[in-house]
């Protein structure tokens, strides 16, 4: 594992790749504290924070989309397969580099709001209880586009599903107020979401049986479920999609609360879809 | 050393490797040798562990690819067909990785570093970025990053594939040189080439194994093939005349040449080469009949090569029996 992370270190640092993601988080934080803490002369480095959020739709997919699309581009991941490694080092090592590379320069980030407090009242707590949290949304989102890279040996498009997910997830809860509340609704889209696990399941396991399964069982659970007592799916779909949102989660430690059970959503996410990584790569063995 | 068993590997429908089941020794160099498509690099593939197997096991010095593949992968030199290179870094830094990733460190690691970029002859290159290097050395730096580690078994896939005929050669002496002290496993679709470093050769054809063993006992296994051809100055049913007489012939095919001769390949049914040449100079010369030509026809391992991968292997059973035999014959 260690070897992947200093390979994967020094990539990022001889390329172009971590001064143009670090130049950009901090171009962004700059604008943001110069608008809002010199220009406004707000006290909150969490408001900076909360107005950098929205780069990340743009930040994450530069740093994550060649992680390991270029490996299969270059066929390199062959080297890896056959080096006494197992994937999960090599999916730790290599998010641990990626999330070294997002550590540096929020380092120097956090240096503003102690800066801002020599000059007048700063409340340094929320500050860098949002800086924490900022790093660890930023560490979810890296565990999904680096997900997202494992799924294709095309850059481009790597770039853009990350890109478009990430999106999705910052508007999800402006458009959960225009999705249907009804219980029909929910129903229906948890249909429909059955039916995409099938699929990834299909995918990334190649099990036929098992993809068909899953997505019947649960179509026949949310179906049942919905006969029996209808009233469960009342507006389930517009707090499913809030619940989800790693943004929303986010704008409650700007307001001022360590919610710790947001820090433990973060973890499920990475944890999650590092885990998904692992398996896609597996399935690359058992192709 | 390697230990494949019924290895099997299937796409849905297409079996691309179909039960094949092999033992390689330590200390050789090995051949591995089939037409585009047979399943070469599948098999390889699945040897060093970059593939599971749909059925069957490998085994490396007693351990388990798919169980226990953290020991049997340091056994393994792998260079795959494509060399995976990482393009944007130099040769130093991709064999620093490779040699930290099979466990290597400090001054052993600069030390193997050293010796391998010397095997390769690298020298001069290692301060370049890859991407820059001409196919030759990309492929050596490909052979380098297999020999860290020094593994007792190396596997090169196509090793000579697209270089230019001074690189094959040297590649060629490097493999020969690396056979003395470990075994080396590698695959070509270039008959010559295997003919002339390898002590053993696999064929495989359709994903099965057709015949395993070493080139000289493959040629031999095919003396069926054999035969003679002749160009003789004579009218063609003369020719057919005098080899009806003749003893030892099972069949021949004519063909009148365009300055009038007549060229006659015959097979052989029994006897030796060198006994029915003597007796079809004397038959044509006792009737007056000039032979301009007359040459034996041995089998080579190209005629093994073909007649084991086009026709649907009747013969391969046979060969494989029989490969078994001089084995047992040889030690």
């Amino acid at each position: 594992m260690i070897a992947v992370l200093k390979h994967e270190l020094s990539g990022y640092f001889h390329s172009l790749t971590a001064y143009i993601f670090g130049a950009f988080l901090m171009a962004f934080v700059g604008i943001g504290a110069m608008i809002y803490n010199i220009q406004q002369a707000v006290a909150n480095f969490e408001y900076v924070l909360s107005f950098v959020s929205l780069a990340f739709v743009v930040l994450v997919p530069i740093l994550t989309m060649r992680v390991i699309a270029e490996e299969r581009k270059q066929k390199t991941d062959q080297l890896l397969y056959s080096l006494p490694i197992t994937s999960v080092q090599v999916v730790a090592g290599k998010y641990l580099a990626l999330l070294a590379v997002y550590f540096i320069p929020l380092c120097i980030v956090s240096i503003y709001p102690w800066m801002f407090a020599r000059y007048g009242e700063v409340y340094l707590p929320a500050s860098y209880g949002s800086i924490a949290a900022f790093f660890m949304m930023g560490a979810a989102l890296i565990s999904v586009g680096m997900f997202i890279s494992s799924l294709t040996e095309n850059l481009g498009f790597a770039a853009g599903i990350a890109i478009s997910v990430i999106l999705l997830n910052y508007y999800s809860v402006s458009l959960a107020e225009h999705v249907s509340s009804t219980a029909f609704g929910s129903v229906a889209v948890l249909w429909v979401l059955s039916c995409l696990l099938g699929v990834m399941i299909r995918f990334l396991t190649g099990d036929e049986g098992l993809a068909y399964g899953a997505a019947f069982v649960l179509i026949a659970a949310t179906g049942a479920a919905y006969w029996i007592k209808p009233e469960l799916f009342e507006g389930l779909l517009p707090e499913l999609m809030k619940q989800l949102s790693l943004f929303e989660r986010f704008y409650t430690f700007v307001s001022g609360v360590f919610d710790l059970t947001s820090i433990v959503y973060y973890c499920t996410v990475i944890g999650f879809f590092l885990f998904l990584t692992v398996q896609s790569l597996e399935k690359r063995r058992y192709h | 050393m390697i230990t494949v068993e019924h290895l099997t590997k299937r796409y849905g429908e297409f079996t691309a490797v179909d039960d094949l089941s092999f033992e390689i020794e330590e200390g050789h160099v090995y051949g591995f040798l089939g037409p585009n498509g047979a399943g070469k690099s599948t098999t390889m593939n699945m040897i060093t562990g970059c593939l599971s197997a749909t059925e069957g096991r490998v085994k490396i010095d007693g351990y388990d690819m798919f169980e226990e593949p953290d020991k049997a992968k340091r056994l393994l030199g792998y260079l795959p067909e494509q060399p995976p290179l990482y393009m944007n870094e130099t040769p130093l830094e991709y064999l620093k990785f490779v040699g930290e990733a099979k466990g290597l460190k400090g001054r052993e690691l600069t030390r193997q570093i050293g010796a391998v970029i010397c095997q390769t002859r690298l020298e001069g290159m290692e301060n370049r970025l890859i991407a820059k290097l001409s196919k030759g050395y990309k492929q050596r730096v490909g052979i380098a990053q297999a020999l860290l580690g020094d593994p007792k078994i190396n596997i090169l896939d196509e090793p000579t594939v697209g270089l230019d005929p001074i690189q094959i050669v040297e590649i060629r002496d490097l493999i020969r040189q690396l056979g003395r002290e470990r075994t080396v496993v590698l695959s070509s679709h270039i008959l010559s080439e295997v003919q002339a470093i390898c002590e053993k050769v696999l064929i495989i054809a359709k994903g099965k194994l057709a015949a395993f063993d070493a080139p000289e006992n493959l040629e031999k296994l095919f003396l069926a093939s054999r035969g003679i051809s002749f160009v003789a100055e004579a009218e063609a049913d003369e020719v057919e005349e005098i080899l009806k007489g003749m003893e030892g012939i099972s069949a021949w095919q004519m063909k009148r040449a365009e300055d009038g001769n007549v060229c006659v390949e015959v097979q052989i049914a029994s006897g030796e080469i060198s006994d029915l040449s003597r007796s079809l100079f004397f038959a044509f010369a006792g009737k007056q009949k000039a032979l301009l030509e007359l040459t034996a026809k041995k089998a080579n391992l190209e005629d093994v090569f073909i007649e084991l991968t086009e026709n649907d292997m009747p013969e391969a059973g046979m060969a494989k029996g029989e490969s078994k035999e001089s084995e047992a014959a040889d030690q």
